[in-house]
């Protein structure tokens, strides 16, 4: 302000010295290193410093009103103006305060710099005017932020970029920052890219602004009040009428009615109030009920439930409990725990032992106890709700004891030893005299029964997936699947004359002469005959497949024997006829993953299992008779009851399936009592047992009756957990079978033993 | 075909209306339908499909029978509360005009409201009004001891305490009391009317703590109050006149008139009628029936029949508990509860004047049997009387008999209060002195003494006997082998079978499979119940193991500490029982004393 016409005069100077951009840099440099030097100076006063620039009154020293307006009064006179910015005269405030006074920065770094040359930068302040409108960027009142990419900020009057003054890094700012005394009152200027010093009023002005009060500073809002309209009683009236005749002479209507009243209480028609006693009558008992139990017909509310009475107390509530019910410490601390959550607590107060009842203190929850019930009375819905008066034993089924179902197999009375490796598959002989098991170690083994003897073993090259012996007893016959191929193996034990028929029977191939096989047959299998070799070793016919075969069942007439191909997608399943060795391949669309299959007992049916259902069909008719939903996620095996008409349906994820084919396709029971996957099912061929083998390394006898009478219903107990596998690899009990004539039970585990249960 | 039926117009929806609802259909607001609700005894209800009731909106919502908020609307209390709104605003205005005179006017006729049809209708039969009696005694209780300066009206308490004071004149002269128990709560009785058990709390009688306004809101407890002072002065009224008393209740030789002006008079009575040490005037002189019970022949209820004439005899014997006791009560001890508890056992009590009106006899009196102190010492005492603390009278009257005194002396380590109310499910853990009342009740004497007596012999004798069990044993085992030698030498055809014994280990493994199985074949639908249920048993199982333990724990500790200091008595001869006869014989002492 002070300086504000000097630097009108100044203008000129800088208007010269415009052209020399090109020293800025060096320029800025040397304010640097002035600014430190000057540091300690401007310390000392804002006001010091600047009235010291004044004095110098150098050529390029720039005054800190040049942000400031320079309105023409400021263009007078230079020490008349000096004292006033001083003094703050109201005069000019006025103005002062409306206008931004700011110095830019620069200009009061530069003040001590007396003896540079002549200041080449184009200062916007350099020129006096302190009107925006005057600066001579004339981009106009544009957000700035738009020329943020380019290196000028605008252009002038003649249309010429104006350079941005270069800021320096952050480093350079920092320490221009700590040096720089002004900094907290350094704001940026965006129009210019400058940074700008503000001014002592443009301080106090912030100030007020923010403190909420008037921003003029010099306004004084308390100013001495002047009580233009007198509150004083004037002493003579404004009217002097005197008063009515009326006022004075008592009223007449008044008297008349003073005149009534009298004569009605003379007349007895007017009596005092009585003072009306409300509690009497309103507390008055009478006999509202005659008898107990009659009740008269009262409109009462819809289906009255009365409340639950309120809880009674417990041992723990005495004021001296039994010494087990009053806390513990760690009781205590477990009580004060749950302060947050007092609802969690197990009573409302610590019980306690109190010598006497002298020292009992009061409950001080008692009012909040009383409330609660108050609003449990008249907020709480009310419903009736049956409670069960049976005990957890009522639950649970009644089934006739164990006992009571024997024969069925109990104690391990055998071990098969011999296997090397997992014994996946057994298989007895018709009369029950001999098992075959079918291992990983590449063996097929014959035993006998009763002595546990290993009779014979057969080499074969791979794993042997299934065995299965041949149910017509007048022929001597296994089934094997090894890899791709299926064996029929005469195991060459038991009677001789059986043995030396079925070598008869399959020495020479039956002649095809009209028979053609089909091509889709013949992509699929081919039938061999052994080598000598194999033939001298029990091996009789070889099915080739073109898959591996997983699983292989016989009819139950001995003729027909399917095997299955999990991999051969519509090809999986093949019915072979022995007799005629001939093949055939019965669908022609595949059904999802072929896991076993199975042939009815009696009828000309055909059980397909694929991964989720079991499918039947009729080998007649050639159709879908009946698809079993089993709902599960995996089927692993499967077995008919030896009546045909109930399946039972093993599965990985631990669910046993009985299906009555006469009742539904889905499940008539699920039992899940193993603790891992199924792996086998077995039905026996005499007596009501069936059993399952699971991973779990156990096998379970179960009573599974099923009866002529068609009303009845199957029933079904679990009878016996039979273990004695032990855990290989993750897996236990491989297979399961049932002895045909007693009730024994054979398993075979991934321990490579087989047990005989009894 | 119709018109298509639409969604929620029959059935449950229509059954049921919001809370909101209700009260635009009443066009009461929210305090004054709250106000209605609880006088009426209207409550929100349970639907059975929620969302169906809710006409299908989901968030809960407070839901009332229609047919209920219709019952509300021809209440004439509703009537009354308009008069009443129309009379405060008379009364402001009046107020703000400073119209003394029409202020006096409105407030004597300031509108009343009488609940007394309120009570027929909620209660049609007595049984009803006796069966919901527990909260009305216990909140009228605790209204008779509020102060004055409360937000309570003061009449109201005034009244609930003469109502009160009037229900335990009944208990008194009926003999109603059945069952005490002093928690930290308060002490609870539970009194037996006309067959139906009616428990009441009434809370410690210590200085009266104020409760911030969010913890409790008078204004609602007032508005059940004002319904329950109706309802039990009915109840009294019926009370009393089933057992020919005078309502309301009268002194005998002391005569106030009804219409009395004196103030102080009126009060003095009632504080004599407070006293409880009083009978009160019957209108007629009545003969007591003996009610015996029929013997009916029945094979199989002959045992409950058995246990219902133990029950009834206990009963009579607990009427008479006290009889021919006198009793002296100490300042320290609360005299309502104790003068209640001795009077409805048919004791003589009395106390020190100077703490209320009331008292018959001085504590200078010789023929006094018992004084109550709960205090560690008294200076002065006499040898003619047993100087005992309060929790005697109450375990009395749980056992049903009286208890030796020794426990209880003064100064003694009382033994523990145990609540009568406990009904144990299978599993639950007893705690011994529970046990031990439970024995008395199925009519056994347990002669703890005997047994110890007992013990004392069998180890003394346990020297010589255990000699000569082991030479028995000895020879016992030796006989039979020698006479199989015999047998054997002898050579003879046939053997003597041996018994074999059942494999019991084995058949136990087997059911407990068998059970295994069974579990596993519930059906799905009973799976989850069944689960839970079981998991309930096996906490409260796992809880009584803890408390046994906890116990078992303690009582060793006990017992180190007493060896430490002395030999002490065992815990059962503690709650060693006195003989029946003890009452008759005291008597008798007494009258030779005397």
């Amino acid at each position: 302000m002070a300086t504000a016409s000097k630097s009108a005069k100044r203008r000129y100077e800088i208007v010269e010295n415009k052209g020399n951009s090109e020293d800025v840099d060096d320029i800025i440099e040397a304010q640097v290193s002035d600014n430190a030097d000057d540091s300690t100076d401007e310390e000392s006063s804002e006001y010091s410093g600047l009235e010291d620039d004044e004095e110098d009154d150098s050529g390029d020293e720039e005054d800190e009103s040049a942000w400031e307006e320079a309105s023409d009064e400021d263009e007078e006179d230079d020490d008349e103006e000096q004292d006033m910015s001083t003094n703050e005269d109201s005069e000019d405030d006025s103005e002062d305060k409306v206008a931004p006074t700011a110095v830019p920065i620069e200009q009061v770094e530069s003040s001590t710099t007396a003896e540079e040359p002549a200041k080449p930068v184009e200062d916007e302040y350099a020129y006096d005017s302190s009107d925006e409108e005057d600066l001579r960027n004339t981009v106009g009142n544009i957000p700035m932020n738009w020329y943020d990419e380019y290196p000028h900020i605008g252009y002038d009057l003649e249309g010429k970029p104006i350079l941005k003054p270069k800021r320096g890094d952050e480093i350079d700012n920092f320490l221009r920052k700590m040096e720089n005394p002004e900094s907290w009152r350094t704001v940026y200027d965006p129009q210019t890219g400058q940074d700008v010093v503000l001014s002592n009023e443009d301080v106090e002005l912030i100030k007020n602004v923010m403190g909420s009060r008037i921003p003029d500073g010099s306004y004084n809002p308390y100013e001495p009040w002047v009580d233009w309209f007198t509150n004083e009683v004037m002493e003579t009236p404004v009217t002097g009428r005197p008063e009515h005749k009326r006022s004075f002479i008592p009223s007449r209507i008044e008297a008349m009615k003073v005149g009534r009243m009298v004569h009605a209480i003379k007349m007895g028609w007017m009596k005092p109030r009585v003072p009306k006693d409300t509690s009497v009558e309103r507390h008055k008992y009478y006999l509202m009920w005659n008898a107990d139990d009659k009740s008269e017909d009262v409109r009462r509310i819809e289906n009255p439930i009365p409340a639950p009475k309120p809880r009674l107390p417990g041992h723990a509530e005495s004021y001296n409990p039994p010494p087990e019910y009053a806390f513990s410490d760690r009781e205590i601390a477990q009580w004060n725990r749950l302060a947050d959550t007092p609802y969690q607590r197990k009573f409302p107060f610590v019980p306690k032992r109190f010598s006497s009842l002298r020292a009992v203190p009061a409950y001080d929850r008692f009012a909040r106890e009383r409330f609660v019930r108050c609003l449990d009375l008249y907020l709480c819905p009310r419903a009736k709700k049956m409670r069960l008066t049976i005990q957890p034993e009522d639950l649970v089924p009644q089934l006739p004891k164990p006992r009571d179902l024997q024969p069925f197999p109990t104690v391990c009375s055998m071990i098969f030893k011999g296997h090397k490796g997992l014994v996946r598959t057994i298989s007895h002989d018709p009369s029950g005299q001999f098992l075959i098991s079918g291992s990983d170690d590449q063996t097929l083994k014959v035993w006998e029964v009763a002595t546990g003897r290993c009779f014979k073993t057969f080499e074969v090259k791979g794993t042997v997936r299934c065995v299965s012996w041949c149910p017509n007893s007048a022929i001597a016959l296994v089934a094997a699947a090894v890899d791709n191929n299926v064996y029929l193996i005469n195991p060459g034990v038991g009677d001789r004359l059986v043995q030396a028929k079925t070598d008869e029977i399959l020495k020479e191939m039956p002649a095809q002469t009209d028979y053609l096989i089909p091509q889709r047959v013949r992509a699929v299998l081919t039938w061999n005959e052994p080598d000598k070799e194999q033939w001298a070793s029990g091996f009789r016919v070889i099915l080739t497949h073109f898959k591996a075969v997983k699983h292989v069942a016989w009819h139950s007439k001995g003729d027909y024997f399917s095997s299955v191909m999990p991999e051969g997608d519509n090809r999986s399943v093949l019915i072979h006829q022995l007799s005629r060795r001939r093949s055939q391949l019965p669908f022609s669309k595949s059904k999802g993953l072929v896991q076993c299959t199975l042939f009815h007992p009696l009828r000309p049916y055909l059980f397909v299992a694929t991964q989720r259902h079991v499918r039947v069909y009729n080998l007649l008719k050639q159709e879908l008779t009946k698809k079993l939903i089993t709902g599960a996620k995996w089927i692993s095996s499967l077995a008919v009851h030896p009546g045909g008409d109930n399946v039972l349906v093993g599965t990985h994820d631990r669910r046993l399936c009985w299906f009555d084919l006469d009742l539904s396709t889905k499940p008539y029971q699920a039992l899940r009592h193993h603790g891992q996957g199924i792996r086998a099912v077995a039905f026996h061929k005499r007596y009501p047992l069936f059993a399952s083998g699971s991973d779990d390394c156990s096998a379970i006898v179960s009573h599974g009756m099923v009866y002529n009478d068609l009303l009845k219903n199957p029933t079904i107990v679990p009878l016996k957990k039979l273990r004695g596998h032990d855990k290989f690899d993750d897996f236990g009990v491989f297979d399961v079978l049932f002895h045909p004539t007693q009730p024994w039970l054979f398993t075979s585990g991934a321990d490579g033993t087989i047990r005989l249960y009894t | 075909m119709g018109p298509m039926k639409k969604k929620y117009e029959a059935g449950e929806a229509t059954k049921y209306i919001t809370r909101a609802q209700a009260l635009k259909k009443l066009q009461l607001n929210l305090k004054d339908f709250r106000r209605l609700c609880i006088l009426k005894g209207v409550y929100p209800r349970e639907p059975n499909n929620r969302k169906k009731a809710q006409k299908g909106k989901l968030d809960k919502k407070t839901l009332y029978y229609v047919k209920d908020i219709r019952f509300l609307s021809h209440e004439p209390l509703i009537w009354k509360f308009r008069d009443f709104k129309v009379f405060m605003r008379k009364m402001k205005t009046a107020m703000e005009k400073g119209d003394k005179e029409t202020v006096a006017r409105l407030k004597e006729n300031k509108p009343s409201m009488k609940l007394d049809h309120l009570v027929k209708e909620r209660y049609p039969t007595f049984m009803d009004a006796l069966n919901d009696l527990d909260d009305c005694l216990t909140l009228c209780f605790f209204y008779s001891t509020l102060p004055r300066d409360t937000k309570v009206p003061a009449n109201l308490i005034s009244l609930c305490r003469r109502l009160t004071v009037e229900f335990l004149h009944y208990v008194i002269a009926a003999k109603a009391l059945r069952k005490v128990f002093i928690s930290v709560k308060g002490i609870y009785y539970q009194v037996e009317i006309k067959g139906q058990p009616v428990t009441m709390l009434i809370n410690h009688q210590r200085g009266f703590k104020p409760t911030s306004a969010s913890d409790v809101d008078y204004r609602i407890m007032t508005n059940f109050v004002d319904f329950y002072t109706s309802m039990l002065g009915f109840i009294n009224f019926r009370l009393y006149h089933s057992i020919n008393l005078q309502y309301p209740p009268k002194l005998p030789g002391i005569t106030v008139k009804e219409d009395a002006t004196d103030e102080d008079a009126v009060e003095e009575y009632n504080e004599l009628v407070a006293a409880l040490n009083s009978s009160l005037v019957t209108n007629v002189p009545q003969a007591e029936e003996e009610v015996q019970i029929d013997e009916f022949p029945s094979a199989e209820g002959a045992e409950k029949l058995e246990e219902a004439k133990r029950e009834a005899e206990a009963i009579e014997r607990l009427k008479s508990l006290f009889k021919g006791l006198k009793f002296f009560i100490s300042r320290e001890v609360p005299r309502e509860s104790v003068v209640f508890v001795i009077r409805s056992c048919d004791g003589e009590v009395s106390w020190d004047p100077s703490i209320f009106a009331g008292a018959t006899y001085d504590e200078t009196d010789e023929s006094i049997t018992h004084q109550i102190v709960d205090r560690p010492s008294v200076d002065k005492q006499y040898l003619s009387r047993y100087y005992i603390q309060p929790q005697w009278l109450f375990d009395c009257i749980n056992f049903r008999r009286l208890l030796p005194v020794e426990d209880y002396f003064i100064g003694a380590n009382l033994p523990p209060h145990i609540s009568p109310f406990v009904t144990e499910r299978l599993g639950d853990y007893i705690p011994p002195e529970r046990q031990m009342l439970l024995a008395l009740q199925r009519g056994e004497t347990l002669p703890a003494e005997q047994e110890e007596e007992e013990e004392e012999e069998e180890d003394e004798s346990e020297d010589d006997s255990s000699d000569e069990e082991e030479e028995e044993g000895k020879v016992e085992k030796k006989e039979p082998i020698k006479s199989q030698v015999v047998k054997e030498k002898k050579g003879m055809k046939v053997m003597r079978g041996r018994v074999e014994m059942p494999d019991v280990k084995g058949m136990e493994e087997e059911d407990k499979e068998h059970y295994k199985f069974r579990e596993l074949m519930i059906r799905n639908k009973d799976k989850r119940l069944y689960r839970s249920m079981m998991k309930n048993r096996r906490n409260r199982e796992r809880e009584a193991k803890r408390l046994e333990n906890k116990r078992k724990q303690h009582e060793k500790e006990e017992k180190s500490l007493k060896k430490s200091t002395s030999s002490g008595k065992a815990l059962t001869a503690k709650w060693s029982i006195q003989p029946l006869s003890a009452t008759s014989d005291t008597q008798t002492k007494k009258m030779k004393m005397m």
